[in-house]
């Protein structure tokens, strides 16, 4: 069986910089993937060239057997692939569930009806813990609010492949587990396969499948959570406190699962 | 001159001003739509309604088609320059500097102008259609002014309705705030600007409509109207349809008022001393945000 994505030879080049350098990952159905590594290690320009917001230098992005490279972002949303942004970005003049609903309606494949639309919108919300009172305002929200309206948006457009952007920044240590229990739902109750990069490394090690490690532009480890964590290039780039973090938390998973 | 409270023709010139008002506010509603949703300020608004004046005009007269069909006609007509407007000129530009989508604009408007002298030539036309006046006690208000005021309101409720109830009404509401993400949500920026576009232009066109009514048809038209209705969205705050709204009645009362007082020409002079001295106190418009 063929991968869901897959990624091959990926580069992308700005001017002499180089900040993608031919990655090749696949990812399969249902799975959760971790895409980490340190700040400008080309998380974002990854998620960015499989979202469409930028074109490769080269290489190719093959979803479900068809190519979809260099396809713009509106044709990504409607081949089924949804992202979210680090920092949340929500219309807010809109209230919370008209926020959903646009991207319910516009964002699906084929022409829904509105009644098909405000039902996916507060499916969505109910789905991210949010309320689906017609009245909510965007500013009522916290950060971890709007974090999960940004979750809520993406899953309005029913993808079969979301792409999470760095979700916990600027959430206390509870909201963080939380979340991380959000994004193992979604996928145990929808299916929907998950590619989630994140800086803060320990909450994510406990909920992903397999991780592919980035530094440079280049990957430099990929693997199952326990491997990465202990794999010496990847404590060289995360010295410290966070590689102790990381194996603690791998600890506690396997602990948890025996 | 007696200043008193009950004068029959005091009254009828403040309502003269609130029916100019609403001419006004439906012609800064097609302008402030394209500049809230799109951020671009279409210089030859007025052009476009000279155009649609025309058209309805000629339909009208020269070919006799009935006048509700010839009106529909010049709406679409209108909608469709616009939509062009937007696809040939503003397009190609929009992500450059502000300033060259008004030089660009501003260009169109010559053009139109220079095209209509040529083509129609300078000659003033009346549709020659009149709906009399309508009597009340001493006070008289010709029928198409009042017809115009209430299709003004008629089409901002309807406008307010789009925006607020339907999907695509909604969307463009949200690209008006962020047009980067809304590709995420499946939705295509350059369609949206597009049907913005024409609505802008369907706006004018309705404008057109009812200007043919009460006033004679030449290419300088636009002048009449162009300058007033610019700074009746600035006056209101640029892109804010609610400020516009309110800008236009206060300008209108100025320009009724002044023509009451002495002549209309001072109530002009009134309404645009009044305009500066505004800018100097709330530059960002009446309901415009300080950003």
């Amino acid at each position: 069986m063929s991968a869901m994505l897959q990624v091959r030879d990926l580069t992308k080049k700005f001017g002499g910089f180089t900040a993608v350098d031919r990655i090749e990952f696949d990812l399969n159905e249902g799975e959760i993937l971790g895409l980490i590594g340190p700040n400008g290690s080309g998380k974002s320009t990854t998620f960015n060239l499989i979202a469409g917001a930028l074109t490769p230098t080269a290489g190719s992005i093959t979803l479900e057997g068809r190519d979809i490279t260099g396809l713009a972002p509106t044709q990504v949303c409607h081949k089924g692939i949804a992202r979210t942004y680090q920092i949340p970005r929500p219309f807010r003049k809109l209230t919370v569930l008209e926020n959903v609903a646009v991207a319910a309606y516009y964002g699906a494949n084929q022409l829904i009806s509105r009644d098909e639309a405000w039902r996916l919108a507060e499916d969505a919300l109910e789905l991210t813990q949010l309320s689906s009172d017609p009245r909510a305002r965007v500013d009522g929200l916290g950060a971890a609010g709007l974090k999960k309206l940004e979750l809520a948006r993406a899953l309005a457009t029913q993808p079969r492949l979301l792409l999470a952007d760095e979700s916990l920044g600027g959430l206390d240590e509870k909201e963080m587990d939380q979340a991380a229990d959000m994004l193992s739902d979604i996928r145990r109750e929808r299916g929907i396969t998950i590619i989630w990069v994140e800086h803060i490394m320990g909450v994510l090690m406990r909920v992903v499948d397999r991780c592919v490690v980035l530094d440079h532009g280049e990957i430099i480890a990929a693997g199952l959570p326990q491997d990465v964590a202990h794999d010496p290039k990847v404590i060289e780039v995360y010295l410290g406190s966070d590689a102790e973090a990381l194996q603690t938390q791998v600890a506690g998973r396997v602990a948890g699962s025996a | 001159m007696e200043f008193s409270i009950t004068d029959p023709f005091l009254w009828e010139t403040v309502i003269q001003g609130l029916l100019f008002g609403g001419v006004l506010a439906l012609l800064s509603l097609g302008l402030n739509i394209i500049f809230g949703v799109i951020d671009v300020v279409w210089i030859c608004y007025a052009e476009l309604i000279m155009i649609g004046m025309y058209a309805i005009y000629f339909l009208y007269a020269d070919y006799g088609v009935p006048l509700p069909l010839a009106f529909i006609a010049g709406i679409l007509t209108v909608a469709l320059l616009g939509a062009a407007l937007h696809h040939f000129i503003i397009r190609p530009i929009l992500h450059t500097e502000p300033i060259n989508q008004l030089l660009v604009t501003g260009g169109v408007l010559f053009f139109l102008q220079g095209f209509a002298t040529l083509v129609f030539s300078v000659e003033f036309r009346n549709l020659g259609v009149s709906f009399g006046s309508f009597a009340a006690g001493d006070m008289f208000f010709p029928i198409s002014r009042m017809l115009a005021f209430a299709v003004s309101l008629v089409a901002v409720v309807v406008l307010w309705l789009f925006l607020k109830r339907t999907f695509l009404g909604t969307a463009i509401r949200a690209i008006s705030q962020d047009r980067e993400i809304m590709p995420l949500m499946g939705v295509s920026p350059q369609k949206i600007y597009l049907v913005t576009s024409a609505l802008g232009g369907g706006l004018a066109g309705l404008g057109a409509c009812l200007l043919v009514l009460l006033y004679d048809i030449h290419p300088a038209i636009g002048l009449t109207f162009g300058p007033i209705t610019f700074m009746v969205c600035v006056l209101g705050g640029l892109g804010n349809m609610i400020g516009g709204f309110i800008a236009a009645f206060i300008f209108a009362e100025f320009i009724a008022l002044g023509g009451f007082y002495a002549e209309v020409e001072w109530g002009y002079v009134m309404a645009f001393v009044f305009f500066i001295v505004m800018m100097f106190i709330r530059p960002q418009g009446i309901m415009g945000s300080k950003s």
